[in-house]
């Protein structure tokens, strides 16, 4: 299988990616920004960062990059896109899964542990997957992510939700929501389900001496899905 | 021409820096106020001379960059 890791000014989870990849048999490459063209992949994946510094709002600067457009061909026609963190912003910022990643509720940038219980597992990345949750790593200043009424509707009727926030148990409850969050969404898809976009860094999440292997879980069962 | 822009959020949406400039402020004894809603300014300097066509290229330029439609309203301010 191979994929690519998109590179912007500004990335730092690009190579973190790409090593999680590269463990899980991936035949990764690395792509700069300002290419015109995808190299033939089975995934993209838009890292985590600080694309552009965050100026504007966050990912609106990369989303407008030159190799975006090849990646927006990529996903209408079928291809799957993942963007992690500021992979997610974006995403959003391409409008190819709906929403913003507002500043998070509290004003704290947020670095810890989280559980996020699978919404659905009706598409390649969770089809398969062992377990109802799992635990990833979040890292962010604007997480919270928020839509319209309409949206949201739309979203619920589409099954578009990927994952929420909840405690270790599965529960979803406000308590479980660190970012302020419209119903804990931590990720979503687009209708067609091969675009997520998510908060939380599964690539963080691939050896016990990071701090868990729920990520393992996560690129293993993707791979085999693919295949 | 220079044109400007400001960008607000919407209504409906949660400014969570202007709750706490506003917190702020009323601890500082400005404790008339109402709300706070923090925004953004653009200065937009164009070769363009035609006040109209100038005005059009910049709110294209609002709707597909400076602002985000699903938060945030934008209102061009006359130019000079």
């Amino acid at each position: 299988m191979k994929s690519s890791v998109i590179t912007f000014p500004g990335s730092n989870c690009d190579r973190d990616m790409d090593v999680a990849l590269r463990k899980f048999g991936f035949k990764n490459k690395m792509v700069w920004h300002s290419d015109a063209e995808l190299p033939k992949s089975d995934l993209v994946v838009l890292p985590g960062g600080f694309s552009y510094g965050d100026y504007l709002r966050c990912g609106s600067m990369a989303s407008k990059s030159k190799i975006m457009q090849s990646v927006i061909n990529f996903a209408n026609s079928g291809g799957m896109v993942m963007g992690i963190c500021n992979g997610f912003q974006i995403l959003v910022e391409t409008g190819l899964v709906p929403g913003v990643l507002l500043r998070n509720k509290y004003l704290e940038f947020i670095c810890k542990n989280v559980f996020v219980k699978i919404k659905n597992k009706k598409n390649t990345y969770f089809e398969n997957i062992d377990t109802d949750v799992l635990e990833f790593h979040i890292a962010h200043n604007e997480g919270n992510y928020f839509c319209t009424r309409d949206q949201l509707k739309e979203i619920e009727d589409n099954e578009q939700v990927a994952i929420n926030y909840c405690d270790k148990n599965g529960n979803i409850e406000e308590q479980f929501n660190p970012n302020g969050s419209i119903k804990n969404i931590a990720g979503i898809f687009n209708k067609e389900k091969n675009v997520l976009g998510m908060m939380p860094h599964p690539e963080r999440m691939i050896d016990n001496y990071l701090s868990g292997e729920d990520g393992s879980l996560f690129f293993s069962n993707l791979i085999s899905n693919l295949k | 021409m220079k044109i400007s822009v400001i960008i607000t959020l919407k209504k409906e949406v949660l400014d969570p820096q202007g709750k706490v400039i506003h917190q702020t402020l009323d601890g500082m004894g400005f404790n008339d106020i109402n709300e706070v809603r923090q925004g953004k300014y653009f200065e937009i300097d164009t070769k363009e001379t035609n006040n109209d066509k100038a005005k059009a290229k910049v709110e294209e330029m609002c709707k597909k960059l400076l602002a985000n439609l699903v938060i945030e309203d934008y209102k061009i301010i006359d130019s000079k």
